[in-house]
């Protein structure tokens, strides 16, 4: 089966999509089972952010390379309402709490580098990347 | 990348002992090691991966699906993970706050700071202490040109952060008093009128002001919805309240406050106080004002700044070192 690197988010089973296209490329790139696990479960958090609140967007994933080192790099874009208030979400104990899962804070926290842009009623655009340690 | 190879080689050890004989001792290394893991904030999908990646090394003949289960596990624990590292920046955030906290606390007491009038013919002991690190309580000693001796007392309902802020504002409130205008009526009705512009309306300060002349020895005070004080009578050897109407600061823009006269002999105390005096919560619920009137009784032979400080010990003590609001206590006592 070849690997589709890049997954639309409308329902659901979508995500499970998303999450095995990330452990695949992840499992190509050696990562170990727990970074694995990491990226995944940031996919996830993403693809289900997309899925609950923008209705539908996309998830792609890149391999990278900076300096010798290899990376993979989650690209979760979506045309959903926005967010309006990135500081709050980005705040520790927003969501968790709330039995919301990871939140924003808790994929930064599982990769290495992200990055967010958002514009309200236009949409959201996140860029994570795990490098190989 | 040490104490990790350190790790695995205790967790090894650790696990094929329990594996051999399940000793109380093996599992007590394990307590020992998750006490190292979390010195050294290992989150549990990585102790998960090490389990099993140790339980292949030690128990080659396992069965595979044990081995994978171990995997879906990790799956599970992940949000745990992601919940450990968030406590550990939401600790340290709390420790920053903290010393903000104490820096602001700091702060506070310096703006506040009051110095008791050194005079012939009054001891005057006083005593504040905050609930937490921020009082609500505020107190204030002034002395005219006329030798006047001028005290505040004021409490915001509420304590933290926010009365505490409140206070400040009084403070400056009062600094700012046109020097003709120490009576005490008057200075409740010019600090009625800043508290009713700035304060926001949930937020209430009850408040007392005295002037004592040392040339006459009249005590002329009006309060504000404040928890009455105390009046000392040596000459009777008795007690009773200091008791003055009036509406809290910042109801009522045009509130007008009563006046009243107290003539003090040789000997007579003023006692003045904060609620957080008497809602001092022991385990027999709150202590009665004639409870408290027994201490100073029990203290009266001491100086002024002595049965303050015993009487807060005292009632420290009475509330195992909890203090439930902001404590404050001051004793004027004319000299014999």
């Amino acid at each position: 089966m070849e690997v589709q690197s890049c997954v639309k988010i409308i329902n659901e089973w979508d995500i499970v999509a998303a999450r095995q296209l990330g452990r695949n490329v992840a499992k190509d790139l050696g990562f170990g089972t727990v970074d694995q696990a990491r990226v995944t479960t940031a996919i996830s958090e993403l693809a289900r952010n997309i899925y609950l609140y923008a209705g539908q967007g996309t998830v792609a994933i890149e391999k990278v390379q900076r300096n010798g080192k290899a990376g993979m790099k989650i690209i979760a874009v979506d045309e959903g309402p926005g967010i309006k208030d990135i500081r709050k979400v980005m705040e520790d104990g927003y969501t968790t709490s709330g039995g919301l899962g990871a939140g924003l804070p808790g994929v930064k926290r599982l990769m290495d580098e992200f990055d967010i842009d958002s514009t309200p009623g236009k949409g959201t655009k996140i860029l994570a990347t795990k490098w190989l340690r | 990348m040490e104490f990790k190879d350190n790790l695995e080689g205790k967790y090894r050890e650790a696990l094929s002992s329990f594996l051999k004989d399940q000793t109380e001792q093996a599992l007590y290394q394990g307590q020992k090691i998750s006490r190292k893991t979390m010195e050294n904030r290992v989150s549990p999908e990585e102790i998960i991966s090490m389990h099993k990646s140790i339980l292949m090394e030690v128990c080659p003949g396992d069965p595979q699906k044990i081995l994978d289960s171990f995997d879906f596990l990790m799956e599970v624990m992940m949000g745990y993970g992601i919940a450990y590292r968030e406590h550990q920046s939401l600790r340290h955030q709390q420790q920053e706050l903290k010393s903000e906290i104490e820096l602001a606390a700091n702060v506070q007491h310096t703006l506040l700071e009051t110095k008791i009038p050194d005079v012939k013919v009054m001891d005057i002991g006083a005593i504040s202490v905050p609930a937490r690190q921020m009082s609500g309580d505020y107190y204030h000693f002034v002395q005219d040109e006329n030798q006047n001796i001028g005290v505040a007392i004021a409490d915001v309902i509420g304590k933290g952060i926010p009365a505490a802020l409140c206070m400040s504002m009084i403070k400056y409130a009062m600094d700012s008093l046109p020097e003709n205008r120490h009576a005490p009526s008057s200075v409740l009705e010019s600090l009625n009128r800043v508290v009713e512009q700035n304060v926001d309306p949930s937020m209430f300060i009850t408040m007392f002001y005295g002037l004592y002349n040392p040339d006459s020895h009249v005590f002329s005070y009006a309060a504000a919805g404040h928890e009455p004080g105390f009046y000392y009578e040596a000459s009777t050897d008795t007690m009773s309240d200091l008791d003055a109407k009036g509406l809290l600061l910042g109801v009522e823009k045009k509130t007008r406050y009563r006046q009243y006269e107290k003539q003090v002999e040789p000997g007579d105390m003023i006692i003045l106080l904060s609620d957080g005096v008497t809602e001092c919560r022991t385990s027999e619920g709150f202590i009665e004002r004639e409870t408290l009137m027994q201490f100073i009784r029990n203290n009266l032979h001491l100086g002024a700044q002595e049965i303050v400080n015993n009487i807060f010990k005292q009632l420290e003590k009475m509330q195992h070192f909890e203090l439930r609001d902001d404590f404050t206590l001051i004793i004027l006592k004319r000299d014999v």
